[in-house]
């Protein structure tokens, strides 16, 4: 089978104005299968988001090659729908016309574009908020918006980028269960980028582990075989849960350790 | 704690209280019969120099009673608004097109700045010989006073865009027009408003000066003609109805503000369920 996704021996560096160079991601691959849910963990600043960039287009890699579903990436991947960690809204569209900005973009006339967002909305359960302007919103509920601004454009490959770090802990599990609710309704490629192992292990059907940067690259992957549908909250507290956790982390505690001390001495 | 409503009419009330103190030292200090000649040795020169407040109010209903003020007013409104309109079109234009395009920015970076720099009022009497002594030489001074506010405001809010909000957008599959129209345009527009108060401020100063420096209309002919024939009353009505206006404009301009940034969060706002 095709790949929905695939990175080979990618590696991206950095040149700086005054000429120094910083290598964040070396000689990774990684393929996605169609349908896949794969979280990529690592230490901060391992180059996750660099590796997303990668995938969505924005950033160019210096060395390896990008394939969407066999083809050669050439420009934005127009199949990858992006879910960005910081606030991507725009703050002069309400609620409702920034979840039909994409459908503006392509050229979908407006009440048909209307009438499907309206139904996103609802089904991000922000029925009755269309009409709310992103600062009238709440963390979370912003979150919700920009889920249903990139689902709505069907993508079949969803790159997220720690979209819910910034919420607080029961939004971000809500958040986590209603994500999975959505996915396993019409199952898409997902590559979800996230510090926490915990959220990458109750979400994912594969985790990889990247090692800490510069030149981080993938030091290992595990295959999740929890049972779903899965609610987040509960599976983190079964054995096969804890026993994964224990596997991973001891591959990746060396990383985070290594990293903490690159920041001591920064 | 106090009403907060209370203490608003309380603001109000020492308000209006000290403008009452004002024109009451005003019109003692140069009334010639109430108080003795202080510093001037004829009792009727404190009138001749500072005029009369009461004079000066008598003028300005007289102007407006008798509408003889109207057509002037109506030239400098005119001339306020074309101004304000073609400068923040243009500023506009340009500001889109140099903070888009790196190398006209490049090139053309030394004379904005010097431009800028000039002390542009200066132009007041070359725009006179240009266009005449009509209103087109005060829409010319205003249009160059207004274009840079609007201008550094478009180039600045263009330039401060989200690096987040556009990459989004494009990967929404935002075309390079679209950017312009649903990203660029009403990032800088935030900045234009925010500077609104200040262009249609300027564009006033520049019809008023334009006509100052030679007109056949105009308020600021009229405070001219007043000041070649030593009436200082009419100088001072004149004064009063510039300002009266330039409030008004500005107080239009917060209501067209308040309508058109809802989008923008103000301190301390919360919102009905």
């Amino acid at each position: 089978m095709v790949a929905a996704l695939a990175l080979e021996d990618i590696t991206v560096t950095f040149v700086s104005r005054d000429g120094g160079r910083y290598t964040a991601v070396s000689e990774t691959t990684l393929h996605v299968a169609p349908g896949e849910f794969v979280s990529v963990v690592g230490p901060t600043g391992c180059g996750k988001s660099t590796l997303l960039n990668v995938a969505v287009g924005l950033l160019e890699p210096s060395a390896g090659r990008v394939r969407v579903f066999g083809e050669p990436l050439a420009g934005l991947n127009r199949k990858a729908g992006y879910l960005f960690q910081t606030e991507a809204l725009m703050p002069w569209r309400t609620a409702l016309d920034n979840v039909t900005a994409g459908l503006e973009f392509r050229g979908v006339e407006r009440g048909a574009a209307t009438s499907q967002a309206s139904a996103w909305l609802q089904r991000v359960g922000l029925g009755g908020f269309g009409a709310r302007y992103p600062h009238q919103l709440s963390g979370g509920m912003r979150k919700r918006v920009a889920l249903a601004q990139t689902l709505i454009l069907d993508p079949e490959i969803i790159l997220m980028d720690e979209p819910f770090s910034a919420l607080d802990i029961q939004t971000r599990q809500l958040m986590e269960n209603e994500l999975l609710e959505l996915w396993s309704a019409d199952r898409k490629s997902v590559v979800f980028i996230t510090h926490d192992l915990e959220e990458a292990i109750s979400l994912s059907d594969r985790v990889v582990v990247l090692s800490a940067g510069p030149e981080s690259h993938p030091i290992g992957a595990y295959e999740i075989d929890l049972p779903r549908p899965r609610d987040v909250a509960e599976i983190r507290l079964t054995p096969r849960f804890i026993e994964l956790h224990t596997l991973i982390w001891r591959a990746m505690k060396d990383e985070v350790l290594k990293s903490y001390a690159q920041q001591q001495r920064q | 704690m106090r009403s907060s409503s209370g203490s608003k009419a309380a603001l109000r009330f020492w308000q209006v209280a000290l403008f009452a103190a004002f024109l009451a030292i005003w019109h003692v200090a140069t009334s010639p019969t109430l108080l003795p000649p202080l510093y001037f040795d004829n009792p009727h020169k404190a009138a001749f120099f500072f005029g009369e407040p009461f004079k000066v109010l008598a003028r300005t209903w007289e102007w407006f009673s008798s509408g003889t003020i109207y057509p002037h007013l109506w030239v400098t409104l005119l001339e306020t608004m074309l101004a304000f309109v073609i400068g923040t079109v243009l500023g506009l234009g340009m500001g889109l097109w140099l903070a888009l395009s790196p190398i006209a920015s490049a090139l053309l970076d030394p004379y904005i700045k010097a431009l800028n720099s000039m002390p542009r009022v200066i132009l007041a009497p070359i725009f006179a010989v240009w266009f005449g002594l009509d209103i087109a030489s005060k829409v010319a001074l205003g249009v160059t006073l207004v274009f840079f506010i609007v201008f550094f405001n478009v180039y600045q809010g263009v330039r401060e865009v989200s690096y987040t909000v556009l990459a989004n957008a494009r990967i929404l599959g935002a075309s390079e027009r679209q950017l312009l129209r649903h990203v660029y345009v009403p990032s800088a527009m935030s900045w234009v408003f925010a500077s609104l108060h200040n262009s249609v401020g300027l564009a006033f100063v520049g019809a008023v000066v334009g006509e100052y420096l030679g007109s056949s209309r105009g308020v600021g002919y009229l405070i001219l003609q007043a000041e070649g024939t030593f009436d200082i009353n009419s100088v001072f009505a004149g004064i009063l109805v510039l300002t009266a206006f330039a409030l008004l404009l500005d107080w239009a301009v917060s209501l067209a503000e308040r309508r058109l940034l809802v989008w923008q969060p103000r301190g301390g706002e919360t919102e009905k369920m």
